[in-house]
């Protein structure tokens, strides 16, 4: 992992002083943060109240910051984001937990028909400054329904943001940030690193966030642009273009094949940084995406499509996709369907072979 | 051989006949003779008034009868007389009349091809008027199609609401709305949307905002009967219930959601204020053509909510006289006959001869009244259409059309702005800028 080339406050206001979190606590600091700095930021959701959620990301919020402001929900997901709009409406900042990516379809047409509309539609009378924080991808033995990575649905629908962390240092940043945005945006977590980075061998010791240096996190309040991608690995050999678990994989699996590869952690989808992307590519002719969700109109394709049309001329050999397969999330088989290291360098060989 | 299986050679389980399947049906079709005998009609006055402190539990019956205050012959009775002034009164029947001229005119105007789409709400005017008047300004609306009678009833600008129906230079929605989903923050009148049922949880997101900010105002939401069948209607029943929300519930029971009939929403089965029990949460069946008895039932609803005593259900029993909109024909589905046999009347009417029956109105200031309301409306629209209808022309700036997606315009939309630009330039056929 010393690939990561990750300086905390490198790309963000000055946060004060640091101290080793994981990511989970790093999303706790930045929700008790912004209830502290905001009256009108307010946390809802299954079981995040007094147990603090099922991840542990709400532990001791509703013990600081009162019952009205931070409370568990029935378990409706469709009522929780419809209830979080009406409260954005009223002119509060909510962030509401879908317990898991895989629950949130109940809640699909409140997030795309209201949330996501509501400016437009009412020609900004009425906004919805939501952030929705969610749980997903694999990687856990989770099964078919704690496992999916469902961002290319809403990255598809016009007027919502999506933002994907990949460090304690980056969640806490960009959480800050998208509670503070005026539009609704999801912000999925990317459960496998809640606790340290993963190199994509799911059989050997698993790591920790506490030697990784975006494990240190500033104490205090500080964001970190949403659109910005970053580039963690530079190179030039090729570009590869990843987010959430799977930029760790990625890391790894340069680390030992030792190709001078361009790691991109996209960081945001919505609004996505085309420059950096673009950029990245031209200078090194070569384009490989990587994410853990289903392949067939993934926001891979999107990716794929957008090199494509911008930088034709400067690849050199086919942009490689490597995804999740189209099938529901296994569970025993989960690490012949996770896009882990063999994949990975299969991919690699095919986009490198004339190079 | 025989199987291991206890099941695997016997006969079928049971000696019985096949099972059939139930799928609900109208009691008349176009061209049957109509009688409403077998609906229930409780004489007015009979419903009993709780004190806005009960327990929900303690009145469900109210959940299965009708709350009514005008009786046949026009007098007000029973506890749920909410003995509003002749001034009140006479208020309330010239918005519902001034609804009912605005529905008239607009309504041909689509015909008339000045606009795309219009939704009238004839026969069912007390719903939102007279709830418009038991609820104070100040209060969050979060209506469906149904409810421009709100906006009226709080004396909203008929020219604006004109502006919006013919998406022209002057629509304060930018000609981005399908017409009559007009969204009035003003007025406390919540954007429109043309899904079915999505304001309830928002309504009841509004109203837990207000009483975690120690607020006094309150929401109030409207669906229509079918869409109690929505996930986002239960959603939002157990939410208020769990938290006590300052929300008044309408269930606009207009027997009709396009084509299918209240039976295909649960009708049949029991009553829509009876889904209120199942919450825990006051329910009360009002007749909706009788506009004293909605006033009367939201003003109650209202006291229960900003005295912290929850939610409240309303199921108003009321009839879609006109189609669902302008896109359908009635008369493809129902008897014509319908409309005229409702028996609860018409609400206009009722409040009208209730007035007459008190002394307060007469037939000749009524007739007067319609007359000046239809010049109000007729002059409004003049003046809307000065700022032009819809398809004369480009009313706002092509380029608005990418304005509030998001609240800043990212590259793409930028890119993709640009190319409509573009397409307008290389198509040789500039759009036609009246604006």
């Amino acid at each position: 992992m010393s690939d990561m080339i990750e300086a905390p406050g490198s790309d963000a206001a000055d946060g004060g002083e640091t101290s080793r979190m994981n990511m989970i606590q790093a999303i706790n600091s930045a929700m008790d943060i912004m209830m502290t700095r905001d009256p009108d930021v307010i946390v809802m959701g299954e079981d995040v109240g007094y147990f603090g959620g099922v991840f542990r990301a709400t532990a001791g919020l509703q013990a600081k910051h009162g019952k009205t402001r931070v409370f568990d929900t029935p378990i409706t997901e469709c009522g929780i984001i419809g209830v979080a709009v009406g409260m954005g409406a009223y002119g509060l900042r909510p962030v509401p937990e879908i317990q898991f990516a895989d629950y949130i379809y109940p809640a699909l047409d409140q997030l795309v028909s209201e949330a996501a509309r509501l400016r437009y539609r009412s020609a900004g009378e009425f906004t919805s400054p939501i952030t929705v924080r969610s749980p997903f991808g694999g990687g856990i033995f989770g099964g078919q329904t704690h496992s999916q990575s469902p961002e290319g649905l809403f990255t598809h629908m016009s007027g919502i943001k999506t933002v994907i962390p990949s460090t304690p240092y980056d969640a806490k940043g960009l959480l800050i940030a998208a509670i503070e945005d005026n539009d609704p945006t999801l912000f999925f977590e990317p459960k496998r690193i809640y606790n340290g980075p993963f190199d994509g061998y799911w059989d050997r010791p698993s790591q920790n966030w506490s030697k990784h240096p975006a494990g240190e996190v500033p104490t205090g309040y500080y964001k970190i642009e949403l659109g910005k991608a970053k580039i963690v690995r530079a190179g030039e050999a090729l570009t590869i273009l990843a987010y959430g678990t799977m930029v760790h994989v990625c890391a790894a699996v340069i680390a030992e094949t030792g190709i001078d590869a361009e790691i991109v952690d996209l960081r945001t989808l919505v609004p996505l940084d085309i420059e950096t992307i673009e950029a990245s590519v031209k200078k090194t002719g070569r384009c490989m995406i990587v994410h853990e969700a289903t392949r067939t109109s993934g926001f891979g394709a999107e990716l794929s499509a957008l090199v494509q049309e911008r930088c034709f001329y400067h690849l050199e050999a086919p942009i490689e996709r490597v995804t999740g397969f189209d099938t529901p999330y296994p569970h025993s088989l989960e690490w012949a369907y996770f896009p882990g290291p063999v994949r990975i360098t299969e991919a690699l060989k095919k986009i490198m072979k004339d190079a | 051989m025989a199987s291991e299986h206890p099941r695997a050679d016997s006969q079928p389980l049971r000696n019985l006949p096949g099972l059939t399947l139930h799928v609900p049906e109208p009691k008349f079709r176009p061209g049957d003779p109509v009688d409403f005998a077998e609906v229930d009609v409780p004489p007015a006055g009979q419903a009993r008034r709780p004190d806005t402190a009960d327990k929900a539990s303690d009145f469900t019956d109210l959940a299965y009868t009708l709350v009514r205050v005008l009786d046949d012959e026009g007098n007000a009775v029973g506890p749920w007389d909410p003995k509003l002034s002749p001034d009140m009164l006479r208020r309330m029947l010239r918005s519902m009349a001034l609804l009912r001229a605005f529905d008239e005119r607009m309504f041909r105007a689509q015909r008339q091809g000045k606009t795309s789409f219009y939704m009238k709400a004839l026969g069912e005017e007390a719903v939102a008027v007279a709830a418009a008047y038991a609820l104070d300004y100040e209060d969050m609306c979060f209506p469906s199609y149904r409810q421009q009678g709100l906006l009226i009833a709080r004396g909203w600008s008929l020219v604006d609401m004109m502006n919006q129906i013919y998406s022209n230079t002057a629509d304060r929605l930018g000609g981005k709305q399908l017409p009559i989903m007009y969204s009035v923050k003003e007025a406390g009148f919540f954007s429109i949307s043309g899904n079915l049922t999505t304001q309830y949880p928002q309504a009841v997101g509004w109203a837990m905002a207000s009483a975690a900010k120690g607020d006094t105002r309150i929401a109030a939401t409207w669906c229509g009967e079918g869409s109690t069948a929505e996930g986002d209607f239960h959603s939002a029943c157990t939410f208020a219930a769990v938290y006590r929300a300052p929300v008044i519930f309408n269930v606009v029971n207009n027997q009709w959601a396009i084509s299918s009939f209240s039976g295909f929403a649960g009708a049949e089965a029991t009553t829509f204020a009876a889904r209120a029990v199942g919450y825990g949460i006051a329910g009360l069946r009002v007749d909706g053509n009788d506009a004293l008895a909605v006033y009367a039932a939201t003003q109650w609803a209202a006291e229960r909510a900003r005295t912290n005593q929850g939610p409240t259900l309303i199921e108003h029993f009321t009839y879609r006289a006109e189609g669902h909109s302008t896109s359908d024909d009635p008369g493809q589905y129902r008897s014509e006959g319908e409309p005229n046999a409702w028996p609860l009347g018409d609400p206009i009417k009722r409040l009208k001869d209730h007035l007459i029956a008190i002394g307060e109105w007469d037939d000749e200031r009524h007739a007067a009244q319609d007359k000046e309301l239809a010049e109000q409306v007729k002059a409004a629209q003049k003046e809307a259409e000065k700022n032009g209808i819809l398809g004369h022309g480009l009313h706002q700036p092509l380029e608005s059309l990418f304005d509030g997606v998001f609240e800043e315009l990212p590259w793409h939309l930028k890119e993709q702005r640009q190319q409509m630009l573009d397409e307008e330039t290389a198509s040789g056929r500039p759009w036609d800028r009246k604006a």
